[in-house]
């Protein structure tokens, strides 16, 4: 059995509110120097066998189809270390 | 014959006896429908309502827009076919499904927006707002988290260009929306996604008017000239 980890991010153009406050609660709690925080999903998938180039690009497909909205959010799709 | 406009129940859906409410109010036959039988039983119209759609796993709208019923819906939407109208979640689902460009997320105050909202009805041209004039502002109810219409620049200019804005927020912008965008339509007019809520503006006794019934007014009247009785 092997882990994929799909991370999924907003894109940069979007306006992401969530991020906006927690950066503004960082700086509230005196963390210094944080510029802007964005903020997004991380999905960890276990597949049945070898992670080969097939597996590799199922778990792509179903990222694309499900995990991710395209029109609004970018994914990565890598192996769990 | 009655017009038979289906209303489809999701589990999690919240707003389907309003909706089905709304459209017996109007004179059509309402036709519930379940989100799990592929099968959308002949009816002429369908409207998604809102609601909770699988608990708005994941993004709202993103699991409803693969359940067996969608399969059969949405070719049958993009064709330009069937008259589907999306409410809220419905909208959501909508858009997850590409059937309406750009996508909705949350609110930019964070906060969930529940209140009268009036809006301007832009697009009359639809299947669904036929029944209503140009400029004409309407109150209705507006009650999401996730409201807030975002799309790239190119998309909201071509959507601009092509009269597709079907009504704007009138006043502040209550959640965020790019150009204060309620709803829209796609390029054939049949399909519409509405943030607000008609359905729960039908009625004096529990609306803030009865505004929302021009919505299921119109896909009557729609459905009456495509379809003459027969002689």
């Amino acid at each position: 059995m092997a882990r994929v980890v799909v991370d999924v991010m907003l894109k940069p153009e979007i306006l992401d509110p969530q991020g906006q406050a927690i950066a503004a609660a960082g700086s509230r709690l005196g963390f210094e120097g944080v510029e802007q925080v964005r903020q997004g999903k991380r999905f960890e998938v276990e597949i049945d066998g070898e992670l080969d180039d097939a597996a590799y690009a199922e778990v792509r497909r179903m990222a694309e189809t499900l995990l991710a909205n395209t029109v609004i959010e970018e994914f990565e799709v890598r192996p769990a270390s | 014959m009655t017009a038979r406009v289906g209303v489809v129940t999701f589990p999690g859906s919240l707003d389907d006896k309003d909706a089905a409410r709304a459209v017996a109010l109007a004179g059509a036959d309402p036709v519930p429908l379940w989100h799990d039988d592929a099968d959308l039983k002949g009816v002429d119209a369908v409207v998604l309502p809102g609601g909770f759609s699988y608990g708005d796993y994941l993004r709202c709208g993103a699991i409803a827009r693969f359940a067996p019923l969608m399969g059969e819906l949405v070719p049958a939407a993009r064709s330009g076919a069937l008259p589907v109208l999306g409410i809220c979640n419905g909208f959501q689902i909508l858009a997850e499904s590409q059937l309406l460009p750009g996508a909705l997320t949350r609110n930019a105050s964070l906060r969930f927006v529940n209140r009268d909202q009036v809006l301007r009805v832009e697009n009359t041209r639809t299947a669904w707002t036929g029944g209503y004039t140009e400029g004409q502002e309407i109150l209705v109810v507006l009650k999401s988290g996730e409201g807030c219409y975002v799309a790239s620049e190119e998309t909201l200019d071509h959507l601009e260009a092509e009269g597709r804005v079907l009504a704007r927020y009138v006043g502040e912008d209550p959640n965020g929306s790019y150009r204060g965008i309620a709803g829209l339509s796609n390029e054939h007019g049949n399909i519409v996604g509405l943030m607000p809520h008609p359905e729960h503006a039908v009625e004096a006794l529990t609306g803030p008017s009865t505004d929302g019934l021009g919505f299921f007014a119109s896909i009557l009247t729609h459905l009456g000239s495509r379809t003459p009785e027969p002689a």
